[in-house]
């Protein structure tokens, strides 16, 4: 049975290899930069990922920014983090979520609000964070609004609220043996679909991906890779070093440094982790990020052989 | 322990205007430990900020004094006799201190000169470490003995976010242990990591301050 009918949910149903971009509101109201992105990325993905503040950063809420994309004919995957909202705050936008039409919600703890966009932005390190629930209570949340009706307090509320529940995945962090059990508490709480953080190491990820699977989780979720579309080695060294839960293989920093063209070499590496992550057995699809520069995305997926996308 | 760190001196000098007798006072416990307002801190301070004030032109006459407790009216009683020959006092004790004064002494100005910071412990000579949070809502025994809450900084409940660095600290200070990590390597060593799959339901934090104002009433105690 179909638990909200979206397309992402139609995608993995139909046994599709799925994919989802990640589209980051706009710093400022505007919702034509919202618009030119979802011309941009129009057909080329099942679902769009939008952020929630990302890095702690004021940006257009992901509510307004979903229904946006939404409305230009792209299906939004809404990101919802627990930094700025209480369990009160939560369900309320869970509610109007719902009411504009959001079926697919993204649950995380949320960056740390001392991130800041890694010191590029002055942010807001000086405000109150809220952590009043967990990423994995998030997710129990939205399982209990659409599967029984009722808010965390038990309280119903007048009508369901169908969503397709998200997780993300950091498998290659420390301590990296407790990390399939993380994934594991997320299904159990209610994930129907998975996004895990970058993945440069294909090879660690796949015995991460095993690990999963024999826990019987590949089969009770549905798991898509997480990749960047890296831009140049200095930025690969930069999250090899700085983001935790991303390992860069030496040899992939060695072969951008050398290369000619960066940028196009950086297509290259995308299209090629996507081949290989496809072979991953019980990986259910990728999600696409290229921070700030999501024009580049259609022509890495026709590359990568994933367009058109099924008709679901 | 409760922890408090010396507010800046151009704060204190600041706040001192208009003030001719001022009483500088400390506290022998917690914040004597944290080496921010025991009477070494009180003996260092007054002069430094008569230094101040007079390079500011100003004269001020600054008495000190350092109580066993300021968080105990019996011995708050004990500044009753310098309290009328001053115009305004600096305590150095935490905010409980510091009320405990203000109670005491509604027609004089009291000040703070630290900010209160932390329930922490002593890591080593100079550091401090938060250690609890006051939630009203322990979960120690199913944590391994490492609070989450006051040792996450998100307060996570069911295990490390993303952020645990490769050598085990946590993403926004490399100076921090990822609490969750040190939880998980605990009940690694006990054997006992299946303890941490359950998931835990919302915290419950009506307890503590997020319930209003806490106010603890033990009949079997009241007069």
């Amino acid at each position: 049975m179909m638990k909200a009918g979206t397309r992402l949910e139609k995608t993995l149903r139909a046994g599709q290899f799925a994919l989802t971009v990640e589209v980051g509101p706009p710093r400022g109201p505007n919702p034509e930069d919202v618009l030119r992105k979802a011309q941009q990325l129009k057909g080329v993905a099942d679902g769009y990922n939008v952020t929630d503040n990302q890095t702690a950063v004021v940006r257009m809420s992901s509510i307004a920014g979903a229904r946006l994309l939404l409305d230009a004919g792209c299906e939004p995957i809404m990101q919802m983090t627990c930094r700025d909202r209480n369990r009160i705050a939560l369900q309320s936008d869970l509610l109007g979520a719902w009411a504009l039409g959001m079926r697919n919600c993204l649950c995380l703890s949320g960056d740390h609000q001392k991130a800041g966009a890694s010191g590029k932005l002055k942010g807001h390190p000086g405000s109150k964070n809220v952590f009043d629930v967990d990423s994995i209570q998030l997710i129990s949340i939205l399982k209990g609004m659409r599967d029984e009706g009722v808010l965390e307090s038990g309280d119903p509320i007048s009508q369901p609220t169908p969503f397709f529940i998200g997780a993300v995945w950091t498998p290659l962090a420390p301590p990296e043996e407790f990390r399939v059990l993380r994934l594991a508490k997320k299904i159990e709480a209610g994930a129907d679909f998975i996004q895990t953080q970058a993945v440069f190491d294909i090879k660690r990820f796949a015995t991460a991906v095993k690990a999963a699977a024999d826990r019987g989780l590949t089969d009770r979720a549905a798991i898509l890779v997480g990749i960047i579309v890296p831009k140049s080695a200095r930025m690969l060294e930069y999250m090899n070093a700085n983001v935790p839960g991303v390992e860069v293989p030496e040899a992939l920093i060695k072969r951008m440094a050398a290369a000619k063209d960066q940028r196009q070499e950086g297509y290259q590496i995308t299209v090629e982790l996507i081949q290989a992550a496809r072979n991953i057995p019980g990986l259910k699809g990728v999600h696409l990020q290229a921070i700030e520069s999501e024009e580049v995305l259609p022509e890495i997926i026709r590359a990568a052989g994933l367009l058109p996308r099924p008709q679901v | 322990m409760i922890i408090a760190e010396w507010k800046p001196l151009p704060e204190l000098v600041e706040i001192l205007k208009g003030h001719t007798n001022v009483l500088v006072v400390g506290c022998a416990t917690c914040v004597a430990e944290c080496a921010a307002g025991g009477e070494r801190e009180v003996e260092t301070l007054a002069p430094l900020l008569q230094m101040a004030l007079k390079q500011e032109g100003r004269t001020i006459n600054v008495r000190t004094s350092t109580l066993e407790r300021q968080c105990e009216w019996e011995f708050v009683e004990e500044l009753a006799k310098v309290a009328p020959q001053v115009d305004a006092i600096v305590s150095l004790a935490c905010g409980i201190g510091i009320q405990a004064v203000a109670e005491r002494f509604p027609e004089l100005a009291v000040y703070p000169g630290v900010n209160t910071t932390a329930l922490a412990i002593r890591q080593e000579p100079g550091t401090w470490l938060a250690r609890c949070a006051a939630c009203g809502d322990c979960v120690l025994g199913e944590t391994f003995g490492f609070c989450p809450v006051a040792r996450c900084a998100k307060s996570l409940s069911n295990g490390p976010c993303g952020g645990t660095r490769k050598n085990g600290k946590c993403e926004i200070d490399e100076n921090i242990d990822c609490v969750w990590y040190q939880i998980y390597e605990r009940a690694k060593a006990r054997g006992k990591v299946e303890q941490l799959l359950k998931v835990r339901k919302p915290k419950n934090w009506s307890n503590s301050g997020h319930g209003g104002p806490k106010r603890v009433v033990r009949e079997d105690l009241r007069p």
